[in-house]
């Protein structure tokens, strides 16, 4: 195992496998999850690899498993996730496996034709007996009559009356058929059923094509029918003559009651049969899914590694002999023992005699970056890693990561009250992590969320720690140690005077600050802002400069390990003196500033008092630009003497150290090729000297030409280095600047975020404590809910994102820029478990 | 002598996290981690605890209060009006 400050050491391999042996030393592998094979035959079709026929049967069992799933999803059958993690079969029990779902498949798909087939006769006889029942009614009046004209008329009357009494709206019409010559005419029936929806159309069509001489009488089937593919509502129909289909479907309906009551009973005795079978089909095809869903998850992952096994081997090389297969890996060295264990266990499995070999090989690759991380230092990882892979064994900034970054998010985020929301939602959530992890919820915001638990929670914690130094506690201050500041008046002053300053000088101040963090009278003076601006503004530009600083060290170490001595001459040592003459030194000037200055009445300490302690800003600008100060009476111009001198020294050597930046290390470079060409040409003619001369020309000449190429590639290479040079100190001497001036963001954020929530306090939650009596209690609950929701929504989550990515600035750009390449591949080891997550992950898309 | 007190107090607190602590972290893959951990949390929280505690050592200003946090400080933080 080795640390997370540097990526492990990864050395390329060789691994030569027997080929009965493969397949089980893959799988073995694959479990460990530490190689990452290399695509030895990059230049093969897809389709022309040796285990092509593998990966394909594979495909195909995983569709039929896929076909399962869906069936048993559609019954609601719940699927049994063990968690557990079976082996890769031996392929031969692939066939075995293949046999199986094979099997189940058929079965699923025959009992699944023999419902619908059943399902359809069914709905066939209901529709039948709804048809009978309905047709009952119309018969019942028809036969009354004797002559048709008459029962016709009282159709219509029945019809009107029906209508009138706003029944159903249900329509009977009788058609008198034209072909019936005979005056005992009868009208035909037919009857029907159709889609609810197509009636209208339906009844226009009828009418139209008969010319008006149709009656339709419609009556609803209340039951709603399952038609194998859809359930919809269908309408009962019956008319005499029909010249187009509506996709209805007819059924015939004998005109005798005595044929209609015979057929209605067998209809239903039909219908019992078909229930009962249709029972048992159902019956037969949940017994075999709930078998298989116990499996499920399991064939799954079996089948899923077999098709990654057999995947990675096609990446492999065949020994010519046609025994062996040959893999390129990458592997780390720490991790080498592992893996030889790994294979010799995979070699036992097959039951292979021959061990296989594992050759480190030399390369000139770069090798691909992994980091050993936990689930505390994952996350962390993931930020750094998203602005960038660090190159192969480049100081890693995610261990600095885990406390900077929760603790300049916490400058930002400084409430204790919210602090401590936010730490409880983390804590919960490390609390509960293994089920809440196998829930596996969908969500993506909650996944962000739950990923970042441990981020959470310290950026809940360090919030307040900042909350209780910032005395902020939603808005309000704690007042544990007692204020240092007092009030000394008489009764009259208040009574004359709206508002009171106290003053410093006098006994109004103790002498000695609060002991933690702000006083809490701040948080009750009008002048507030202005005493916090001055110290927030400070410690931004502090800690920033703090920040940067570490960053420039940390390069130090890149330096150190890669035995890059130059660097450290020609860019360590002026970034770090620049950073320190000009940024820590204006550090040093606010501390220095908070220790000389007070506040005094005593004449002879006037140039300590504070009209003349100076802003640091100002007395930094005019450092820089060598400017005297502006003189102000009965005060010294500088804060200490002696502090011109020093300050023009400082900025002078910081000035050098611009042109050391840019261009010590080229010239150095330039200077190194000059010394080599001059040996290698001296060598030349020392040579030509040796020889005859007769060799001599053609000697000369091929030397000449090769060194002509040699010299044209290392100036372009020089001038190269000179852009790049440029570059990289203006970004460095501009960036000091402007980053310098980006971390007062910090600042700017903790101001919006104090006057958010005190605005949200005075605005709302004070509002309701005001309201007295009992209504006052109803006042409160519903506008401390106001309050809660807004504090949680805005202050919380919103303020805590704007911070959050404000963070993550100040560390991808501010930090990281000082000594980050960022500029490697990752390390993708050949593991099941990241295979197989994935799998799941595309499938419950 | 009273503001040097809670400076020790502290200075010493926080050195102990960040400089004692380290050596007591068991050994394991995750030393050199913890100890980071530790050093850092001790040096952020000491230097914000110190700038906090140095802006207020010496007050260029004072707080301005209306008359109604005037009356209640009296009354709440000692020092009654008369």
């Amino acid at each position: 195992m080795g640390s997370l400050f540097r990526s492990e050491e990864m050395t390329l391999c060789q691994l030569f496998l027997q080929s009965e042996a493969a397949y089980a030393c893959v799988s073995e592998l694959g479990e460990l999850g530490l190689v990452q094979f290399r695509d030895l035959n990059p230049d093969v079709n897809a389709f022309q690899r040796k285990f092509v026929n593998e990966v394909r049967r594979c495909d195909e069992m995983e569709r039929k498993l896929r076909y399962l799933e869906k069936e048993i999803k559609k019954d609601g059958i719940p699927m049994l996730d063990t968690g557990e993690n079976p082996e890769a079969p031996q392929p031969r029990e692939m066939i075995d496996l293949e046999a199986t779902f094979e099997k189940l498949e058929n079965e699923l798909r025959e009992v699944n034709q023999n419902a619908e087939a059943l399902k359809r006769n069914f709905l066939e006889l209901t529709e039948l007996k709804q048809i009978l029942r309905k047709t009952q009614v119309f018969f019942d009046e028809h036969e009354g009559g004797v002559n048709p004209t008459e029962s016709m008329t009282r159709a219509l009357i029945s019809d009107d009356s029906i209508a009138r009494q706003g029944n159903l709206g249900s329509v009977q019409l009788g058609l008198p058929e034209k072909t019936y010559e005979t005056e005992e005419f009868f009208p035909c029936f037919v009857a029907g059923v159709i889609l609810r929806e197509r009636i209208p159309a339906f009844e226009r069509m009828l009418w139209r094509a008969c010319r008006g001489n149709v009656f339709l009488r419609q009556a609803e089937i209340e039951t709603p029918l399952e038609d194998p593919s859809t359930v919809r509502m269908k309408k009962f129909f019956k008319f005499d003559y029909v010249y187009i289909c509506f996709r209805a479907t007819l059924y015939p309906c004998p005109e005798a009651p005595a044929d209609r009551r015979e057929m209605a009973m067998g209809v239903m005795t039909r219908i019992e049969d078909l229930n009962t079978v249709l029972g048992q089909t159902q019956d037969h095809r949940h017994r075999v899914l709930v078998a298989a869903a116990k499996n499920i998850k399991n064939w799954f992952v079996k089948v899923r590694k077999i098709k990654a096994i057999y995947h990675t081997l096609n990446l492999f090389n065949l020994d010519v002999t046609q025994k062996c297969l040959i893999a390129e890996c990458w592997v780390p060295v720490l991790d080498i023992e592992n893996i030889q264990l790994a294979l010799r266990r995979g070699t036992e499995r097959s039951g292979s005699s021959v061990p296989p070999i594992l050759n480190r090989m030399e390369t000139c690759e770069d090798p691909p970056t992994y980091n050993h991380t936990n689930k505390f230092t994952a996350a962390f990882q993931a930020l750094i890693d998203s602005y960038g892979i660090a190159s192969y064994r480049e100081m890693n900034p995610a261990p600095y990561t885990i406390i900077t970054f929760p603790f300049l998010f916490a400058i930002m985020f400084g409430d204790a009250g919210h602090g401590l929301l936010m730490t409880l939602f983390g804590m919960w959530m490390i609390l509960k992590e293994k089920p809440l992890a196998a829930k596996k919820i969908d969500s993506e915001i909650w996944n962000i969320f739950f990923g970042g638990r441990y981020i959470i929670f310290l950026m809940g914690a360090f919030s307040m720690y900042t909350g209780l130094m910032y005395n902020d506690i939603f808005s309000k201050s704690f007042n544990i140690f007692g204020s240092s500041w007092k009030v000394n008046v008489n009764a009259s002053v208040i009574y004359e005077e709206k508002e009171l300053t106290l003053n410093p000088s006098t006994a109004d101040y103790s002498g000695s600050p609060y002991t933690f963090g702000l006083d809490p009278v701040w948080q009750l003076s009008k002048n507030k802002i202005i005493f916090q601006n001055a110290y927030k503004m400070k410690i931004s530009i502090i800690f920033g400069v703090f920040h940067m600083l570490f960053g420039v060290i940390l390069s130090l170490f890149n330096h150190m390990y890669f035995k890059n001595k130059i660097n450290i001459i020609c860019e360590f040592i002026p970034q770090l003196i620049f950073l320190c003459f000009l940024f820590l030194y204006m550090v040093l000037l606010m501390f220095i500033k908070w220790l000389m200055y007070y506040a005094t009445d005593n004449k002879s300490e006037e140039t300590y008092s504070p009209h003349c302690a100076p802003s640091i800003l100002i007395s930094f600008i005019n450092m820089v630009l060598f400017k005297e100060p502006n003189h102000i009476e009965h005060c010294d111009d500088y804060m200490y003497s002696g502090e011109m001198g020093i300050e023009r020294f400082l900025v002078i050597i910081a000035l050098i150290c611009v042109p050391w930046m840019l261009l010590a290390k080229p010239i150095y470079v330039m200077r190194n090729q000059k010394k080599m060409n001059y040996v290698v040409s001296h060598e030349q003619m020392n040579a030509a000297t040796e020889n005859g001369d007769a060799e001599q020309p053609v000697h000369n000449n091929a030397i000449h030409r090769a060194e002509g190429g040699h010299g044209s590639h290392a100036e372009e290479d020089l001038s190269e280095m000179f852009i790049h040079q440029g570059i990289h100190t203006i970004e460095y001497v501009l960036g000091s600047v402007s980053h310098t001036a980006s971390y007062l963001r910090l600042w700017a954020l903790s101001l919006a975020h104090a006057q958010l929530s005190e605005v949200l306090w005075q605005m709302i939650l004070s509002k309701g404590l005001k309201v007295e009596g009992f209504e006052g209690g109803i006042a409160l609950y519903i506008i401390f809910s106001i309050w809660a929701t807004l504090t949680i929504a805005i202050l919380v989550l919103m303020e805590g994102l704007s911070a959050f990515l404000h963070t993550l600035r100040l560390h991808w750009v501010e930090f990281q820029s000082k000594f980050y390449s960022g500029t490697g591949h990752g390390f993708q080891p050949f593991s099941f478990e990241t295979i197989l997550d994935s799998a799941t992950q595309t499938a419950d898309e | 002598m009273g503001t040097a007190i809670p400076f020790i107090v502290f200075t010493v607190l926080w050195g102990g996290v960040g400089i004692g602590l380290p050596f007591v972290v068991p050994k394991g893959p995750n030393r050199g981690i913890i100890q980071v951990i530790l050093i850092l949390t001790a040096a952020t929280c000491w230097l914000f605890w110190l700038c906090c505690y140095l802006a207020q050592l010496n007050p260029l200003i004072g707080p301005r209060l209306n008359r109604h946090a005037i009356l209640l400080m009296a009354r709440e933080w000692g020092n009654e009006i008369k």
